[in-house]
């Protein structure tokens, strides 16, 4: 047990002084294993920050019921206190025609407009919010709403929701296609660099085999070498999101601010980021793993 | 122990390289393989570490089957030999001390242990002092030298070497062979190819002579 610790510390501290060695071609390939790393999983994190807000606008499913305008005044609140009543109503406000003239007129712009009309065209109001903020309860909602023949017009905004959730959806499988296609990068970029550093050793190897050291033992430091190069192409693939959304970040909340909201895209959660590293950490082992099958064998002591 | 027994090597191509080769070298024997370039000789040698497989016949060393065994059990074969190459084999991206240390470094030593092995080993073939230098800054029998310290550092108990004096003058080969004879006389058992005759007729030892392929008789030397 111990002799095997030391032979795979030993083959860790050989893999980590051929890092050193490189030294431009080592750096050359964690930058561009980094580099490719970065598109999917800033991808992910910005459509992470996109479900924070659209998940936001789902927690406020807003329905306003426009009322006929022939209606009376106290037929208008007795449906309204009905409503209210319906157990899928979380909150209910009643906006009389005369409130909701007053708020229109507060628009810059629009008095003017608003002193030359005769009378009031704006119907009553009821604005409300439901307690299941699901679209199909939403949905459910506004058509029960709908048949209430007081009621001339009912607007949820269920359906923008959901084109926004099928948009993310097709983001998210758009990032999936693009981390499977850089991963095979990343496991060719792996194998390379790995042939390479086969090529230069050609003669430690031969010898080493000569003398007795088993296929394992010649193996074991290029995938080491792999899954450090691996693991530092994911380091630098997190560290290039995480500027590029700080850099995002300054705009995006003074865009956010001008809305009077204060959002801001977040980083990847520590369990994403550590995920993100070990995916790296893993497809550079396995670009090691098939470089080395493929071309050790081709070194036979003559 | 080195038992030979009706081997023949025929290389892909169809030139036989061997042929019908028996012969038995005892256990704490030393043996000299002479016999002009292209003899075989190095072939012969290559059969003992399995570089190299026989056609036909079988190659027994310490009691093993050699021809017939499982490519992983190879390494620990070559482990309990020491090997001698005609162009040493070194590594010159490191120090003399890191090349002796190599094959301690496939068995899993402790690190005290793998030096203090290392440095008997290169204390027998008086290159201690240069432990610390680039194999490339030393000369040409200081070279072979290093190659058999690392040869021995596994304390085998069975030393083969090809050619391990071409190229060298004669004080520097004479040198090799004296430390060859040292590790005889303290047990090993030793087969050294090499082609000069008279340094093998002056160690009035026992010769194996191949000419074209087979073994002219296991006459005794000298």
């Amino acid at each position: 047990m111990r002799a095997w610790l030391r032979q795979h510390r030993r083959a860790f501290a050989a893999a980590l002084g051929k890092l050193a060695a490189q030294r431009a071609t080592g750096i050359v390939s964690a930058l561009v294993i980094g580099v490719a790393l970065a598109l999917p999983a800033g991808g992910y994190a910005l459509l992470e920050g996109m479900r924070a807000l659209t998940g936001r606008v789902a927690l406020d499913p807003q329905l306003s019921v426009f009322l006929r305008s022939d209606v009376k005044r106290t037929d208008a609140e007795t449906l309204a206190a009905r409503i209210k009543a319906d157990p899928r109503v979380a909150a209910l406000r009643f906006v009389p025609r005369e409130q909701a003239l007053k708020d229109l007129g507060a628009v810059a712009g629009l008095s003017d407009v608003i002193a030359a009309l005769e009378r009031n065209p704006l119907p009553d109001a009821v604005v409300l919010r439901s307690r299941d903020p699901g679209p199909q309860a939403i949905d459910a909602l506004a058509a029960d709403l709908r048949r209430e023949p007081a009621v001339e017009h009912v607007q949820a905004d269920a359906g923008w929701a959901r084109r926004l959730a099928a948009l993310a959806r097709l983001g998210r499988l758009a990032v999936l296609l693009l981390a499977a296609l850089l991963a095979s990068g990343l496991i060719a970029v792996t194998f390379n660099t790995i042939r390479l550093q086969i090529l230069t050793q050609r003669d430690e190897i031969e010898v080493s085999k000569l003398i007795g050291a088993t296929d394992a033992f010649i193996r074991r430091p290029f995938f080491y070498l792999g899954l450090l190069q691996g693991l530092g192409g994911g380091l630098l693939a997190l560290a290039i999101v995480w500027a590029g959304l700080a850099l995002l970040n300054v705009q995006v909340v003074a865009l956010a601010a001008t809305y009077g909201t204060n959002f801001r895209f977040a980083f990847l959660t520590p369990g994403d980021a550590l995920a993100v590293g070990l995916l790296a950490a893993g497809l550079g082992w396995l670009g090691a793993y098939l470089s080395v099958s493929r071309y050790l064998r081709d070194i036979q002591p003559k | 122990m080195i038992s030979f027994s009706r081997v023949s090597k025929r290389y892909p191509g169809g030139q036989e390289v061997l042929k019908d080769v028996s012969f038995l070298v005892d256990a704490g024997e030393l043996a000299f393989l002479t016999g002009p370039s292209g003899a075989g000789k190095s072939t012969l040698l290559k059969l003992i570490p399995a570089i190299e497989r026989p056609s036909a016949g079988s190659v027994v060393v310490n009691g093993q089957n050699v021809g017939a065994l499982k490519p992983t059990a190879i390494p620990y074969l070559r482990r309990r030999l020491g090997l001698v190459f005609q162009d040493q084999k070194l590594l010159y991206d490191r120090s003399v001390y890191d090349n002796v240390m190599l094959p301690l470094s496939f068995s899993g030593l402790a690190p005290r242990e793998a030096a203090k092995r290392a440095r008997a080993a290169l204390d027998k073939v008086g290159l201690l002092a240069r432990e610390k230098a680039n194999p490339i800054q030393l000369s040409g029998g200081e070279q072979q030298r290093v190659a058999i310290a690392r040869a021995v550092v596994n304390r085998p108990t069975l030393l083969i070497a090809d050619e391990p004096t071409a190229n060298l003058d004669e004080e520097s080969a004479l040198r090799i062979l004296e430390i060859f004879l040292a590790f005889h006389q303290v047990g090993v058992t030793v087969l050294i190819a090499t082609h000069d005759q008279a340094l093998v007729r002056r160690f009035g030892r026992r010769v194996l002579r191949l000419t074209g392929g087979r073994l002219d008789g296991a006459a005794p030397g000298a």
